[in-house]
């Protein structure tokens, strides 16, 4: 009786994926498969190849700001995990305050830290060094995306590491294992699915991302995101390559993805994404 | 205390509606009789303009959407977009429908191709002989039988005078020039962009010869490295701000950034430049064509013409609004050019799919060109991608092997 009426309560959900997650999906897939007369082409998708410095350019970027995420973010989320439960919530309170204000207000404020008269750039004058050239570059861009991001890596890591009982590492430092033993052992471990989710949450929107790409990397360091805007709101009006771009996109995300589940193999999937 | 608080708050709602309604509404036109007809059956129309693209009321200016309720009774449902494409993938998508649409030349000629836009019927808009023919009838619209001037400008070069030479200025050149590394803004929209390549190297803005366009897209790879960005609205920012000092960008807004900032100057170049045109349109599946008619009627008043090019600043095709304007913005030669100037521009036109989908895929190329990209990229991503997974799969049968030894 019970799982009758719990069925019933997830049926808003289902009709709201079907019809906004399924149905937009297999357009994207009907879209990249056929010409604007509808039949059926291969054409778009194996256009896509011409771009694969595009793409290239857009996973590297990605995998760059999900590294400095994941180097910036991890012992973050396990020093704040040991903390007393007042700091963890003042230290969770700072990491969500940003993420108050709209995301692209948040960019376009790094625009102008990181611009030829800007605030850094200032700041560098008066101990008589730069200008340098900060904007417009790939270094921005990868910025952009990990000051964006960085909370995801942090949230899932964070709340992993709760459930992590100090009595295990206890247990562990009894049983004779030194701090490096405990920490690559125990902590890395049992941390994993908060691992592959934060990587997750970093990597996929980054490698899609295509306004931090226009606003700190000065329109001349494309990116995928880029190029499948340009396909529905360019000049060349083309939804049939844009919806071919967005399916290998969309493949090679769930390549990245498999790959990373491949590290977890049968280890507790609790907290993990896919 | 509370009390008074209140009267305050009070007060100050009072205030703010006053200062709402102190916007004019009311305005004279050429014949009142003529906007009676659809009085009281209320009806609505719906309006999609650029954005800042109409005077709206404020700063005490009038407000032409609600001067037209006013006048008619009739509905205005108005709502803006930010590029001709955007419109266009609006329209072609068919979710909405729309009775005025307010697109450029290129646009609209694109649209007559296809036929998403249909013949006005020029007995309801009385207004239109007001207009100057060299904006009436046109490359993109001859007869002049599916569009209605609203604006036109035309594209030029706005430099820092403290940091370039005026003379420099007279020439596309301008943006080539090596000194002014890093100093350069460019268009991020391909026909923009491609025009100012194609013009420098003597060709037609509407070139359909492939060779002249990649020999085009060779020049804008060359000048990459100089650009500092290639960016839309954000030149208002970065020229005001001198972070940049040249850019190529529409009179009309040149004449708002000299404004801030004086040391801003504008010229068109020697070699010829783009002159565009803003038409309004009525789009094929529109509901209220009579209704669309007069408010393009209305547009096309005087009095609403010039409080329209007040507020947006472009420049009037309408001849009786020009008289209207103030002396000194009918002399101002960024808006007005002499008509040696004007002869020498050209308007775009609609290219053929094959040429602006060549224009596309270069201008992909153009931006996605990366001086550093070495060839050896992609294999090295492969050969990563390969260790990485046999690397996993050695990893795991390592540890198959522990578990079965124990």
């Amino acid at each position: 009786m019970k799982s009758k009426y719990s069925s019933l309560f997830s049926l808003p959900y289902l009709i709201w994926s079907l019809i906004f997650i399924i149905v937009p999906m297999g357009l994207v897939v009907v879209f990249a498969f056929t010409t604007e007369g509808g039949q059926f082409t291969l054409d778009y998708v194996s256009q896509v190849g011409e771009y694969t410095n595009v793409l290239v350019r857009s996973v590297w970027l990605a995998a760059i700001a999900t590294v400095i995420c994941l180097l910036i973010g991890y012992p973050l989320a396990y020093i704040m995990s040991r903390m007393p439960g007042f700091q963890q919530r003042t230290m969770l309170m700072l990491i969500m305050l940003p993420m108050w204000m709209n995301f692209l207000l948040r960019t376009y404020a790094w625009m102008t830290i990181l611009e030829k008269n800007g605030l850094l750039n200032k700041l560098f004058g008066l101990f008589g060094l730069g200008p340098f050239d900060m904007i417009n570059t790939q270094g921005a861009v990868v910025l952009g995306m990990v000051y964006n991001y960085l909370p995801f890596m942090i949230l899932p890591l964070y709340s992993i590491m709760t459930k992590i009982d100090n009595r295990t590492i206890e247990a562990a430092q009894d049983l004779g294992a030194n701090t490096k033993n405990v920490f690559t052992r125990i902590v890395i471990p049992m941390s994993m699915p908060g691992i592959s989710t934060g990587i997750t949450m970093v990597f996929v929107p980054s490698v899609s991302t295509f306004i931090i790409s226009r606003m700190l990397g000065g329109g001349g360091n494309l990116l995928i995101g880029d190029l499948i805007d340009l396909q529905f709101l360019g000049n060349a009006y083309n939804p049939h390559l844009g919806s071919a771009i967005s399916l290998v996109l969309m493949v090679l995300i769930l390549l990245c993805m498999s790959i990373l589940n491949q590290f977890n193999g049968d280890e507790d999937r609790e907290g993990m994404l896919l | 205390m509370k009390r008074l608080v209140s009267f305050a708050l009070c007060l100050m709602l009072l205030i703010a509606f006053s200062s709402v309604a102190l916007a004019e509404t009311s305005v004279e036109v050429v014949d009142e009789d003529y906007y009676t007809r659809f009085q009281g059956q209320d009806i609505s129309i719906s309006v999609y303009n650029w954005g800042e693209y109409i005077s709206d009321g404020s700063d005490d200016m009038l407000d032409v959407n609600a001067a037209f309720e006013e006048l008619t009774g009739i509905k205005v449902l108005y709502t803006t977009f930010a590029t001709n494409e955007e419109l266009y993938a609006k329209l072609k998508s068919g979710g909405a429908s729309y009775d005025i649409i307010i697109p450029s030349d290129y646009m609209v000629a694109r649209m007559i191709s296809e036929e998403m836009i249909q013949p006005l019927d020029l007995e309801n808009i009385p207004n239109a002989q007001f207009l100057d023919d060299q904006y009436r009838y046109t490359d993109f619209d001859p007869e002049g039988a599916y569009s209605i001037p609203y604006t036109w400008g035309t594209v030029g070069i706005i430099y820092n005078t403290q940091y370039v030479d005026e003379e420099d200025a007279h020439s596309w050149d301008l943006l080539w020039d090596e000194r002014y590394m890093g100093e350069i803004l460019m268009f991020s929209n391909p026909r923009d962009c491609f025009s100012i390549a194609l013009k420098r190297l003597g060709y037609s803005m509407n070139s359909t010869n492939e060779n002249e366009l990649r020999e085009a897209c060779e020049s804008l790879k060359d000048q990459k490295a100089l650009v500092q960005a290639y960016v839309m609205d954000e030149i208002f920012d970065k020229m005001e701000g001198e972070e940049a000092m040249i850019a190529p960008y529409y009179a009309g807004d040149a004449i708002v950034m000299t404004d801030e900032n004086p040391n801003l100057a504008f010229s068109i170049p020697d070699e010829g430049t783009n002159r565009f045109i803003d038409s309004i349109c009525i789009p094929a599946n529109a509901k209220q064509k009579e209704a669309a008619e007069m408010y393009i009627n209305f547009l096309c008043e005087p009095e609403v013409a010039a409080a329209n090019i007040d507020f947006i600043g472009y420049s009037t095709p309408n001849l009786a609004a020009y008289e209207l304007l103030d002396e000194q913005m009918q002399q101002n030669e960024i808006a007005y050019p002499s008509q040696e100037t004007l002869d020498k521009t050209e308007a775009f036109i609609f290219l053929p799919t094959k040429t602006s989908t060549l224009m596309d895929k270069l201008w992909t190329e153009l931006l996605s060109n990366d001086e550093n990209y070495s060839k050896w990229t992609i294999p090295a991503f492969l050969l990563a991608g390969i260790l990485f997974s046999v690397g996993i799969n050695v990893r795991r049968m390592l540890l198959k092997k522990k578990e079965d030894m124990m």
